[in-house]
């Protein structure tokens, strides 16, 4: 099969201004995968499909990432201007000295796509797609109408990550009721405090089961 | 009546019982169970019905495939918040006198799944559950002595008196609420008349 390298090259050269950007595994399995820009990504999946060496005709896996906002701690140089007596004259010096200044990298929300060819007996080229944030711009082009199976698992991540799937023929919640609000696979999810009853706790159970008992007793002192 | 009287009366050909013998012997000894599983402790409970375990042999073999016609539901495995309320109603819609068997650990307490966003923590947060069986999944002898467990709490059940059953207490409140499916649980999350579970001489389980 082509390397990454060949078949970034040839959607390149069949979809012009897609975006492809390689993302590389440093991993032993050295799975390297391609990056989409969500505009020319069905494009770029129906030429994958239909194109003669490649003839990726089968998605058989798509997943979730979430990645949230992180933060992140960087040391920097400064020169700054001080005021300083040299020699019993007062004098403006220069010094250079180290801050620790913080970013926060804006997180956002991956969808991977894992595809074979049936008929070349190869693969699998791995596909991916981020959002643009975590909270209000979430959407990203559904592959159903190129891969049929496309169809549950983008509910799914529909479902437990709410990654919006444009163009999606059927965009309900697969695994919790439809009244459910939260996405239970985003890494910031709260579960219900329902740890009333726990016979064996350890951990973070214990934590939590602790924690409920106290807001439990504060509850009843205060009636 | 004293036993060995009636030991006695019956090695003279003469059969002496009570409405209460007759009426508990007739009820443990065909109790049909509803033909409802849930998850893989199911496949145990399809086990034990087979010709190996034979649950044919406690009077047992008919499984209903309605809810009107049963008389036990065996809650085998892992009760999902989403199937939860489906499962109350199920139950609701059984006809007194009726039973539950909570098998596994799913049923019993959310079993592997137990701190997972979707798994109730048990079904007797909702339903009163005659026989809790622990494993994951319990053995099909398990779910036999399950059974004989019931059959035995049947059998000691007063027909009059404070202790009688729910189904001939005619101001016993036969129907339990369904839960809601709220924006972030199951609402409320049990059924207080239910749980905590009341354990005699025990206090409550917490
Ligand atoms: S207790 Fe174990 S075997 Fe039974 S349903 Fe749960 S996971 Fe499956």
């Amino acid at each position: 099969m082509k390397t990454v390298e060949e078949i970034k090259a040839a959607i390149e050269a069949a979809v012009p201004g897609a975006g492809v950007e390689i993302v590389l595994n440093p991993g032993p399995a050295a799975q390297h995968s391609l990056r989409l820009a969500p505009e020319s990504a069905l494009a770029v999946a129906t030429f994958l499909r239909d194109d003669a060496d490649l003839a990726l005709d089968h998605l058989s896996n798509v997943t979730g990432v979430d990645w949230p906002d992180k933060e992140i701690a960087e040391k920097v140089k400064v020169t700054r201007t001080v005021a300083k007596t040299v020699d019993g004259v007062e004098q403006q010096v220069e010094e250079t000295v180290e801050e620790t200044r913080k970013r926060v990298e804006p997180g956002c929300l991956e969808v991977v796509y894992h595809l074979f060819s049936v008929a070349k007996k190869h693969g699998p080229v791995v596909l991916r797609m981020r959002t643009e944030n975590r909270s209000d711009r979430v959407e990203l082009p559904s592959m159903t109408h190129i891969w049929r199976s496309a169809d549950f698992q983008e509910r799914e991540i529909f479902d437990l990550y709410g990654v919006v799937f444009k163009g999606h023929p059927d965009l309900r919640r697969l695994l919790m009721w439809d009244e459910f609000k939260d996405h239970p696979m985003r890494k910031d999810y709260v579960e219900p405090d329902d740890y009333e009853y726990e016979p064996t706790p350890h951990d973070h159970v214990l934590a939590r089961a602790q924690e409920h008992q106290k807001k439990i007793e504060a509850a009843g002192n205060k009636e | 009546m004293d036993e060995n009287l009636k030991i006695e009366l019956g090695k003279q050909g003469i059969v002496v019982t009570t409405l209460q013998e007759l009426y508990n012997w007739g009820r443990r000894s065909s109790v049909w169970p509803m033909n409802f599983g849930l998850a893989c402790c199911a496949i145990e409970m399809i086990a034990t019905t087979m010709a190996r375990y034979d649950l044919a042999r406690f009077g047992a073999e008919v499984f209903r495939p309605s809810p009107r016609q049963a008389d036990l539901m065996i809650i085998s495995g892992t009760v999902t918040k989403k199937m939860a309320p489906q499962v109350v109603r199920l139950y609701n819609q059984m006809a007194e006198p009726r039973y539950v068997i909570a098998m596994g650990a799913c049923a019993i307490s959310g079993g592997p799944f137990k701190q997972g966003y979707n798994v109730l923590k048990g079904i007797d947060r909702y339903i009163p559950v005659d026989v809790h069986i622990p494993g994951c999944p319990p053995r099909p002898e398990a779910l036999l002595q399950a059974f004989i467990a019931l059959q035995k709490k049947i059998d000691g059940q007063h027909l009059t008196g404070e202790d009688r059953p729910r189904f001939l207490d005619a101001e016993a409140q036969g129907e339990f609420p369904v839960p809601e499916q709220g924006e972030h649980d199951l609402v409320p999350t049990s059924n207080k008349g239910v749980w905590p579970i009341k354990i005699q001489g025990l206090g409550t389980r917490d």
